[in-house]
């Protein structure tokens, strides 16, 4: 190696007085101290930011949906701030059905060491619609789409929402909902017939099939079928 | 405990018109001696089994033994087909087709508790509730993972029934066939009584609280 | 001679697709300044034979996939051009499961998801249930925590040692590391009475105590696993093909690795040094003495080197665990939370109450959140729990390392051989158990 290497430090950014970290102890339930990044979020984004709560010595922000990712692009680019990692996206919602579901994202500053939860909360019988935060994060990409596989919930921005754990084309419903049985909406014989009729690996998908030089060789009416979405058998 | 070894009785019948006799019973002697000491597996391996089975593969508990340290992870290749651990529905069509891609002679040994009925822990939307609904299977090894003692019993109890086998039953070696319409091989009502809910254990809160 | 040039005119019923029907994927790669900058694709090698690309298939079935994994990977002669992962092979539902069972009853679960690093994910949710509760645990049940956690990082990364070597074609270190394995598995057997899935923690403590000897059979363990160790590097380190197949594969820079989320060995090949029990850390892991090993260029010979250091280090937590441990009870005092002991619990008729009261409903925290991480052999490994105040929790989130780093691999395969492409799958150290859960 020509240059000298040199590691990127967590906790750089720190000052030198701040002490090194340690395993929390006693952490109290209510009334902690928040992220001083909540304060700078209030500070810059004034109403986008409807509340901040601290259970369990983690803060919370419920932030305004549409202006995700926007706070998130701030919370990444700040200097002050510096979220350059994103832990998780995930979804939450209650057993009371009325409450609106929660999208969280976990953010870390890893040159600061802080962490912080970002929430949303999507009303029901509103579409489930967040912006997506792909192009800040690109770790960003399979955790929305499987959020979106087992809620339900689009992101705005993502370039290739699919379903990633269950099969394209299954038909139940978003398992993570509160109303999605544990065993599955259909009987179990039911299940068996639908995904070895369905069968995913027979078929390959539109994006895998754009690769085959082949397929301008197709006549013209399979061609179009194709571009329907109709899948080909084995 | 332990394996029965008695000289099982063959019921050979040896009247002019059956096609047993002494020779047929001395080459299925020979067959499936054969067949039963050099099995060679097909680790359809999916979760922790697999590691209790490349386990009981390793030094330790040494499957090479028993002729089946060649894995054959091509099916054409194959005779016995482990499924190791848990079988989701996206899953299904994947196994269905390597069974049906090995040749004959062929058998299964569904080893731990989720491939032999689900699992009580993984009765939800997601796992095939046994893999006998897909593929039928010949030895069921329980265990959560089984130890590698309780897959070399199944295994030794799978040696026993190739041991058992007659050439002149030409029906041991018939591709089972499922039903085109529903694709399965035992019929849905039993499907469906088989894995009927079991337990409280699908309720979400038993307090109310 | 003229390049053939592909024209799609289709109806797209997907979304984000661009005009050639491909997903907008922009491969990064870091230039001088240090920002993220889009790559074009590799160069041909020999641009007279371009031709037709071709589409292959990996799996789900298939040895070298660590697990159920499909790999579609359109090649340009042997050169990967693009790769295509697809999962959800072995999504069995532990998220919603979790929501039906007691805190204690889903402890089994944590065993499952990944199965290469049972204790260490029992100790991880254990920890996260003890936030949400609010209580503190004994100092033993600490030591025996980090012990657990630390040889569940030892065997993690045997089997990875193991089936690494199997995959670039060197098939007896797989052998000497499983022999190794088996101690440990005879250890934890035991101490708990499981080979791989322990189910070692309760919430506020441990499943049991560690039994007689069982400190003599660690310290022989930690004294004579290190020789073993050396062994397999002196097989591979240094080893021509060894070196000639894993340098300059699948390298990620340290921008790149923090941007798309990875963690673990993974992330300090690249040269960013982040664990979580250096940054943020949890059963006293300041005061344990450890280096934590940080690569250069992020490829996967580094990945290699940090995970047979880690191993190292993992011995010397171990020994001074060993030194360290306290004497004194291992579970908290509250039977409100953790079951009584049998003995009180068929004589006393409080105990006895708790021990109804626990195995029909379970205790129940207080409504609140929690999202506790460690770090696993794979990387950071999160639980999230949401309780509001019933004994099962209304969402349990397990953030999955492999998950996160897995999805990087479209980026790390590109340009490379279709055989260096069975290495960095294996470099990743994926469990698809984690990954689909």
């Amino acid at each position: 190696m020509s240059e000298a290497f040199l590691p990127v430090l967590a906790g750089h950014a720190e000052a030198s007085e701040v002490a090194p970290p340690s395993t929390p102890r006693n952490v109290p339930y209510r009334g902690g101290a928040a992220n001083p990044s909540a304060d700078a979020l209030r500070a810059q984004f004034g109403d986008a930011i409807h509340r901040v709560d601290v259970v369990w010595a983690e803060t919370t922000v419920y932030v305004d949906r549409a202006r995700v990712a926007e706070i998130v692009r701030w919370l990444h680019d700040d200097p002050q701030q510096r979220y350059d990692y994103c832990s998780d996206i995930t979804a939450v919602e209650f057993r009371d059905l009325d409450r609106p579901i929660e999208v969280v994202w976990h953010l870390r500053s890893l040159p600061f060491r802080r962490f912080i939860r970002l929430k949303a909360l999507l009303p029901k019988g509103q579409p489930l619609v967040v912006p997506s935060v792909y192009d800040i994060y690109r770790g960003a990409d399979w955790l929305e789409r499987e959020c979106y596989d087992m809620f339900g919930i689009r992101f705005e921005g993502h370039p290739d929402l699919r379903r990633l754990l269950m099969w394209e084309q299954y038909k139940e419903g978003y398992p993570l909902r509160k109303d999605f049985p544990l065993r599955g909406r259909f009987s179990r014989s039911e299940q068996l017939r639908q995904i070895l009729a369905q069968n995913p690996e027979a078929k390959y998908s539109m994006e895998e099939l754009t690769v085959l030089e082949a397929f301008n060789d197709l006549p013209g009416d399979m061609r179009q079928r194709l571009g329907k979405g109709e899948q080909v058998g084995e | 405990m332990g394996l029965d070894t008695r000289r099982v009785e063959t019921g050979v019948d040896v009247s002019p018109s059956s096609s047993e006799s002494w020779v047929t019973t001395r080459l299925d002697f020979l067959v499936n001696w054969g067949r039963a000491n050099s099995l060679w597996p097909m680790p359809f391996g999916t979760a922790c089994c697999a590691i209790e089975f490349m386990a009981t593969a390793a030094s330790k508990f040494d499957l090479a033994r028993f002729g089946m340290e060649r894995m054959s992870f091509s099916p054409r290749q194959a005779d016995v087909l482990i499924c190791a651990g848990r079988v989701p529905f996206k899953l299904a069509p994947v196994i269905r087709r390597i069974w049906q891609q090995m040749p004959q002679p062929k058998w299964s040994i569904a080893m731990g508790a989720c491939a032999s009925s689900g699992n009580g822990i993984f009765d939800n939307y997601a796992v095939v509730q046994g893999i006998d609904t897909i593929i039928p299977v010949d030895v069921y090894v329980p265990g959560c993972p089984p130890r590698p003692e309780g897959l070399m019993y199944g295994i030794m109890m799978l040696q026993e029934k190739v041991k058992k086998e007659r050439m002149a039953d030409k029906s041991l070696r018939n591709e089972m066939e499922p039903d085109p319409s529903s694709q399965l091989y035992i019929p849905p009502q039993l499907i469906d009584e088989l894995s009927e809910n079991f337990g409280n254990s699908v309720h979400q809160t038993r307090s109310g609280l | 001679m003229a390049t053939t040039t592909r024209t799609v005119e289709v109806e797209l019923s997907t979304t984000g697709l661009d005009a050639q029907g491909r997903p907008q994927r922009v491969p990064l790669a870091t230039d001088e300044a240090g920002n993220l900058v889009p790559i074009t694709a590799p160069p041909s090698l020999e641009p007279e034979l371009e031709g037709e690309h071709m589409l292959i298939n990996i799996g789900p079935q298939h040895p070298a996939t660590h697990g159920v994994l499909r790999l579609v990977l359109e090649l340009d002669g042997e050169t990967v051009v693009r790769c295509i992962p697809h999962i959800g092979y072995l999504h069995c539902g532990f998220e919603k499961t979790g929501e039906y069972r007691q805190y204690n009853q889903i402890i089994p679960y944590t065993d499952r998801e990944d199965y290469l690093n049972s204790p260490g994910n029992n100790v991880a949710f254990a920890l996260g249930a003890e936030r949400l509760f609010g209580i503190e645990i004994t100092e033993r049940c600490k030591v025996l925590r980090v012990m657990a956690a630390e040889l569940s990082r030892l065997i993690s990364h045997c089997v990875w040692l193991g089936t690494f070597c199997i995959d670039i074609g060197a098939f007896t270190p797989f052998l000497w590391i499983f022999q190794q394995r088996e101690r440990v598995y005879t250890m934890l057997e035991n101490w708990v009475g499981a080979r791989l899935t322990t189910t070692t923690t309760r919430v506020g403590g441990m499943a049991a105590d560690i039994p007689d000897g069982w400190t003599e059979d660690l310290a022989h363990f930690c004294r004579t696993f290190p020789k073993v160790l050396a062994e397999c590097e002196t097989m591979l380190s240094k080893n021509a093909i060894w070196v000639g197949r894993t340098v300059g594969l699948g390298a990620m820079s340290a921008d790149e690795a923090v941007n798309y989320g990875l963690s673990g060995p993974l992330l300090r090949a690249s040269g960013v040094a982040y664990d979580v029990r250096k940054d943020f850390p949890y059963l006293d892991y300041e005061t344990y003495d450890f280096d934590v090993p940080v690569g250069q260029t992020g490829d996967v010979y580094d990945r290699y080197l940090v995970r047979v250091e880690e191993m190292k280090q993992s011995i010397r937590i171990l020994e001074q665990a060993l030194a360290r441990l306290p004497d004194g009870p291992v579970n908290i005092d509250d039977h409100r939370i953790i079951l009584p002991p049998k003995t009180k619990a068929t004589s006393d008729m409080e105990s006895m109450i708790h021990h109804f009261k626990q195995v029909m409903e379970g205790p129940r925290p207080p409504i609140g959140e929690a999202y506790v991480a460690v770090e696993s052999p794979k990387g950071e490994k999160g639980y999230y729990m949401v309780s509001d105040g019933t004994s099962k929790p209304v969402r349990w989130r397990i953030r999955p390392p492999s998950f996160v780093n897995l999805s990087a691999i479209p980026k790390m395969v590109e340009g490379h051989l279709l055989s260096d492409v069975i290495a960095i799958n294996a470099s990743i150290d994926i469990v698809m158990g984690e990954i689909d859960r």
